[in-house]
């Protein structure tokens, strides 16, 4: 293809586009009430749907799975464990992260050990600050981060003129906790309200294990004695739904799916259906990975949460971000945040070398906090997070 | 928020232009942006840190070349780095001498194993090979199913004698799978493995068991390109448990700028052969070193976007479109509609947007740009009777109301719809007497000095525009006009030397004269579609 015509095409569009966005500017400010029902009226007809997202809808106005597109997921991950037929009960949720603490500690220490040497050296000089800075930029903290905290430990390592390695420790720990927001409200809202389930969809990108982390949600709240009710609505992924009904079968959480291909948001909104019918205590809706850059993709996700509040209330949506992620995950969670008001953070994966220091920048730029996290491969391995502990781990 | 590495670069520069050389402070103050530029696009510190170094090193022996302001050149020297890094021998799968040929997929877990199996077997089939898919991913609940039916839209049978979830030796299944490959004529074997942890020393020595039981040809280091800084000891860990040949790069179809692939190769030498760029099945090609050197940067990618482009139009279209722009009859709002809805299927218009070199600065603008805005003009224009599409220049008060009235929008909106079209139904009287010949008066670019002024003159007035709040319409569509001018100066380039492939800019005659924030990006684009020549 001529680019010459591709470009001109592109300007041509954008000229009109971005006058566009004046015209709804105006539009708004003119007639804020008008705006949800304009959709219905101006709707744009199915051809103008950005062509990613056409192949989804093939899917799910009912094409049989053969002729959906070719098209697949990648794997989240998942633990191991043999399937067994009778139900297990598994552990409360209460004291997780402290049984989990030694394995944090084991992986991360170099990290923090790292950091600890550096700040009892005999001078702090120049190097040694930017060495510090470093070392928090390689957890992923990302440079502005990374230079607040240094700036901020600086000042205060002068101002109390402290060399001692406890108390410099101790100022690192207190930088570090204030970043992550100590007191941020972060339980995750599972609880009914009197005949309605409380609603917690999970959301993300691809393969940052959404479908493991709901099932481990749904065995954490099985655990502490509540009743779920499990929806597959990642009806794009080859075998998602079969993974969550593995995961649900074991604890004997009922999950709501349908054929490949399916309407996502019917998924999810016969899941809570169901969840008011059985009287269960939680529903919790895992949706398909998709990148934030599908326009059409993150459209059908605020579409199946629309479609959830004509049934109930949705009190969570959990963004799981894998801790392995750089930068980007900034990018994931304002996407995300913007399409489905992201209310908390699931950091999976943070068994590896990782450190997750990604969601230091999330929550200071979105102020959305970090619920959960998931650290290992075993089915119980997801605690609720809790800023010390993880700042005490990482300090080793 | 994310500016580019240029437009950084351009603001350290902005006092130093004209110098003859470039002198140590300014390569230290390049430096550090260049640093923070590498930094956000997730490359490992270490690599950065040397990296920094050797760029230093060439900058400083450096001429300061006539064609180029400082900040190009240095984004000239790191591209060039980057693409040298990135870059190397292009390799190609090795296939054994007595097939069948293993080639066996590692990484941590999430990072697109399976999906990639199906697609690097559907893309080893189309070259009449007849691969063999095994599921040694026992661990993850129902991965066995996930690799079938992967398999099953690849057409490729799928080899997976345990069930999975958490049932069955991978080792066994691995080697068995070597058998029934021979049995059976595949000439291939793809072998999907779990997703293990670096410092799972378990699970590692199980990949080891593996790679002996089956002694692969190639083993590929699957890898997610949001990575971040983890990058080096995942790949460290993995060369050092199992070892790898190349390393392939999944989910570049985000935004994510993937400077894992720079710090991999850089520490392990490893070269990086694949790159999954999507959903489907198709979406999957041999890595291409230059333009991830520009994505690192987070410069324009036209070359992706032209690659995306013809993946999306069929010729028919495409052929239809080049009539009616060539054609003399106006441009007409049937037409516009029938564009927009083409380019749409490209994706996103700030996506495409973004993709163009130079557009780093009008970054808000792009972000502003709404698809849905695009859905409410597309409404519009759909409200409209065919004869109003065909002569806008009819629609008169009433027609206006009524147009407002059926696409549910505002008369002003119908107003500002029908003027801006105008506006583009002009430019594209101009582009067509203009652009089919090169060197008409009507398009800048070919000579060098005129030019300068005109667009200098150009952004002094969207400037204005910025600042007279009070009439923001004007202000955007003067935005909106000095981006086409740029665009319209990029498709001149191919024509110069008509036979060049689209290189941007191409003949470089008119480079010196450009505003380096436009004239940034080009030039690495540039020197993109030379090196790999050589």
């Amino acid at each position: 293809m001529d680019i010459t015509l591709l470009v001109s095409l592109i300007v041509v569009v954008a000229l009109l586009a971005v006058g566009g966005f004046f015209l709804v500017r105006t539009r708004r400010s003119v007639t804020p009430g008008k705006e949800e029902t304009k959709p219905e009226v101006t709707g744009a007809p199915k051809e103008a749907a950005p062509e990613e997202d056409r192949e989804r809808e093939e899917g799910a106005v009912g094409t049989p799975p053969a002729h959906a597109p070719p098209a697949e997921d990648t794997a989240p991950p998942a633990p191991a464990e043999p399937a067994e037929p009778e139900l297990e009960t598994p552990p409360p949720s209460a004291g997780r992260m402290v049984r989990l603490r030694a394995r944090l500690a084991r992986s991360q220490s170099s990290f923090g050990q790292g950091l600890l040497t550096l700040l009892s050296a005999k001078t702090l000089d120049e190097d040694t600050w930017e060495e510090i800075e470093d070392t928090l930029i390689t957890a992923d903290i990302g440079v502005t981060s990374a230079t607040q905290i240094v700036e901020n430990l600086r000042t205060r390592v002068k101002v109390l003129g402290t060399r001692d390695t406890e108390e410099v420790r101790a100022l690192l720990r207190e930088e570090l906790l204030k970043q992550l927001g100590s007191d941020t409200d972060r339980t995750v809202r599972t609880e009914p309200h009197g005949d309605r389930p409380a609603v917690i969809m999970i959301v993300g990108v691809n393969g940052t294990g959404k479908t493991t982390t709901t099932g481990k949600l749904a065995r954490v709240l099985v655990g502490d004695g509540r009743t779920v009710v499990l929806g597959a609505a990642d009806t794009f992924r080859a075998a998602a739904s079969e993974q969550l009904q593995t995961w649900g079968s074991r604890v004997g959480a009922p999950v709501v799916r349908k054929d490949e291909g399916a309407d996502p948001a019917s998924v999810a909104f016969d899941a809570v259906a169901r969840g008011i019918e059985d009287g269960a205590d939680t529903v919790i809706i895992d949706t398909a990975g998709r990148l934030h850059t599908k326009t059409g993709l993150m459209d059908e996700l605020g579409k199946v949460k629309r479609v959830v509040e004509k049934k109930s209330q949705v009190d969570e949506v959990l963004l799981v971000l894998d801790a392995t992620t750089g930068q980007n995950g900034l990018r994931q969670a304002r996407v995300f945040a913007e399409v489905v008001n992201v209310t908390g953070i699931a950091l999976t994966k943070l068994d590896g070398t990782a450190k997750g220091g990604i969601i230091v920048q999330v929550q200071r730029e979105l102020g959305v906090p970090v619920k959960l996290v998931g650290l290992g491969e075993g089915p119980d391995d997801l605690a609720p997070f809790d800023p010390e502990v993880f700042v005490d781990a990482i300090l080793g | 928020m994310f500016e580019t590495l240029s437009d950084r670069l351009t603001s350290v520069f902005s006092s130093l232009r004209g110098k003859g050389r470039l002198s140590e402070e300014d390569i230290n103050a390049t430096a550090r942006e260049i640093r923070l530029a590498l930094l956000e696009a997730d490359v490992a510190l270490p690599v950065v840190r040397e990296f920094i170094s050797r760029i230093k090193e060439r900058a400083r022996g450096e001429e300061v070349s006539k064609a180029l302001n400082p900040a190009q050149q240095v984004i000239k020297i790191v591209n060039e780095e980057l693409v040298q890094i990135l870059g190397g021998e292009t390799r190609q799968v090795r296939f054994a001498k007595n097939p069948p040929t293993v080639i066996m997929l590692a990484g941590l877990q999430g990072a697109g194993k399976t999906t990639l199996a199906g697609k690097l077997a559907k893309w080893l089939s189309a070259d009449r090979n007849t691969p063999l898919l095994v599921a040694a991913d026992l661990q993850r609940p129902n991965a066995v199913t996930q690799l079938q039916v992967v398999g099953e839209r690849a057409g490729t049978p799928v080899f997976a004698p345990e069930p999975g979830n958490g049932v069955g030796d991978p080792v066994e299944v691995a080697r068995e799978s070597i058998e029934h490959a021979r049995r059976n004529n595949h000439n291939v074997v793809i072998i999907d493995t779990a997703g293990r942890l670096g410092v799972d020393t378990e699970m590692m020595q199980q990949a080891a068991d593996i790679r002996d039981a089956v002694d692969p040809d190639e083993i590929l280091f699957v890898v997610d390109a949001m990575i971040g800084q983890d990058a080096v000891n995942t790949a460290q860990a993995f060369l050092d448990g199992v070892g790898y040949d190349a390393v392939a790069l999944t989910k570049l179809d985000g935004d994510a700028r993937g400077g894992a692939a720079l710090s991999i190769r850089h520490l392990t030498g490893r070269p990086i052969m694949f790159a999954s760029t999507g959903e489907k099945l198709e979406d999957f090609d041999l890595f291409h070193p230059d333009r991830m050197a520009s994505r690192i940067l987070d410069m324009g990618d036209v070359l992706t976007l032209i690659e995306q482009a013809q993946r999306t139009f069929d010729e028919d279209e495409v052929e239809k479109m080049a009539s009616t722009m060539a054609s003399d009859d106006d441009f007409t709002l049937d037409d516009f509609l029938q564009q927009m809805s083409m380019v749409r299927k490209l994706g996103p218009i700030g996506n495409l947007l973004g993709m163009m070199p130079g557009m780093g600065q009008m970054r808000d603008q792009i972000d502003g740009i709404d698809d849905k805005d695009l859905d409410r003009i597309q409404a519009v224009i759909q409200s409209m009777t065919p004869a109003e599409r065909a002569n806008p220049k009819m629609i008169n008060g009433s027609r206006r109301l009524r147009i407002a009235n059926g696409s549910g929008t505002q008369v002003s909106d119908v107003n500002g719809l029908v003027t801006r079209f105008f506006e583009a139904q002009k430019m594209m009287r101009k582009m067509k007497s203009g652009g089919g010949m090169p060197g008409m008066p009507g398009m800048p670019g070919m000579g060098g000095g005129n030019n300068k002024k005109k667009i200098k003159a150009q952004a002094k007035k969207a400037k204005k525009g910025k600042q007279r709040s009070g009439n923001p319409m004007k202000a955007r569509q003067q935005e909106a006009e000095r981006e086409a001018e740029r665009k319209r100066r990029q498709e001149e380039g191919p024509q110069q030397p008509p036979q060049l492939p689209p290189g941007l800019g191409g003949g470089g005659g008119g480079q010196p004269t450009l505003p380096p924030g436009f004239g940034g990006p080009n030039m690495p684009d540039l020197s993109n579609f030379k090196l790999p020549k050589k």
